[in-house]
């Protein structure tokens, strides 16, 4: 049996950096399995997560009475830091969650959304009803997905929708090169 | 082949979304694990990490009050208390180029784009359990080596000085399986 690596930490030193080779404490996790080992845990948590989907219908319009609770606060009181900062989060939150529920087109029109909040110079000069546009758009996803044209439908309105904040947010941030770059760049979400 | 003993890894979960953090813990506890501890935000994360001393901690970015990207930069204190080689996955919804450099630069492991799914979560731990990168410190960074690779085709600055850097590559458990006996 060989014998046990050095459980020292290694340190190298160069002229501005120190490389730093630790022992992994995590091989001890892995082991070996025959090819003919069947189990698929990838498979086992894949299978879970469908257990759940009964959820998430509910989840997502959880989500959007919040986002629609944020915009009702601007539509009160302007848009202060703090009614700024929830409507953000209550958007990113469905950017995020919303594909994983089942819902991908309220997703990406989250997205958009979350864009025009990020990189309007001033969200009291958005065109006037975008952002309402947005809200609608994604509780109208949410509340209409079991129709069964609903998917093509959605998917068209997101990108519509993404079109024309796209439009607004390249004229709006022509002289803000930072913005621009962000606005103009791809995402680099990496597919599975 | 190679499969993780997911019973025998301590796993922190920290995110601000309750419906997050539940998929997080039934994707988890499918794959084994028996230790998963949860946090809402960043700051009990911290004091959590301090007490369970996690083995792989799993972090959303956008949090109130204090985020993932600070939780990792307090977690790669060299002088902290806790460990600061742990292996942090950041899963967030933020996906444009500047924030993955962001998340990198605060010593970030892996980084997991939304929406989450077994396969791209199983392949993040696999990928800290099996390939795990020497760390590397600086005046400003200290973390995970930012270089993936050590392709010789790389034909831009060299930005470490000391002459030809050579950096400890640890073969990883696989491609050590891989080579015959």
């Amino acid at each position: 049996m060989a014998k046990d690596k050095s459980t020292t930490v290694q340190v190298q030193t160069y002229a501005d950096h120190h490389v730093i080779t630790q022992p992994n404490p995590l091989r001890k996790v892995l082991r070996r399995v025959a090819e003919e080992d069947r189990d698929d845990p990838v498979a086992r948590a894949e299978k879970a997560l469908a257990g759940l989907s009964g959820e998430f219908k509910n989840w997502m319009e959880v989500e959007t009475i919040r986002l629609a609770a944020a915009h009702a606060a601007i539509l009160n009181d302007g848009f202060t830091n703090a009614t700024r900062e929830e409507l953000f989060r209550a958007a990113h939150d469905i950017k995020g969650d919303a594909a994983t529920f089942g819902f991908p087109s309220a997703g990406a029109t989250a997205e958009s959304l979350c864009r025009i909040i990020e990189h309007a110079p001033d969200l009291g000069k958005v065109p006037s009803g975008l952002i309402a546009h947005h809200i609608n758009a994604i509780q109208a996803i949410v509340h209409a997905r079991t129709k069964l044209d609903t998917a093509s439908m959605a998917s068209e309105l997101s990108r519509k929708l993404r079109g024309v904040a796209d439009e607004f947010l390249a004229h709006a941030n022509r002289d803000r090169p930072d913005h621009l770059e962000a606005v103009l760049a791809p995402s680099i979400a990496p597919a599975d | 082949m190679f499969r993780i003993d997911f019973n025998k890894l301590r796993f922190l979960v920290c995110d601000d979304n309750p419906h997050m953090r539940r998929i997080l813990r039934t994707l988890l506890h499918s794959f084994g694990a028996r230790e998963v501890y949860e946090s809402e935000d960043g700051a009990t994360a911290l004091e959590m990490y301090s007490h369970y001393v996690p083995d792989i901690v799993i972090t959303d970015w956008s949090m109130p009050i204090f985020d993932g990207l600070e939780l990792a930069q307090m977690i790669r204190q060299p002088e902290s208390k806790g460990n600061p080689f742990a292996p942090i996955i950041m899963l967030t919804g933020h996906s444009e180029k500047r924030r993955v450099t962001v998340a990198r630069d605060a010593g970030v492991t892996e980084f997991l784009a939304k929406p989450i799914s077994a396969k791209g979560l199983y392949q993040r731990v696999l990928n800290v359990v099996a390939n795990p990168r020497p760390f590397i410190k600086t005046k400003t960074y200290f973390g995970p080596d930012r270089r993936r690779n050590t392709a010789n085709a790389y034909i831009g600055p060299e930005r470490r000085i000391g002459g030809e850097v050579e950096v400890l590559q640890q073969p990883s458990l696989l491609d050590k399986a891989r080579t015959p006996v």
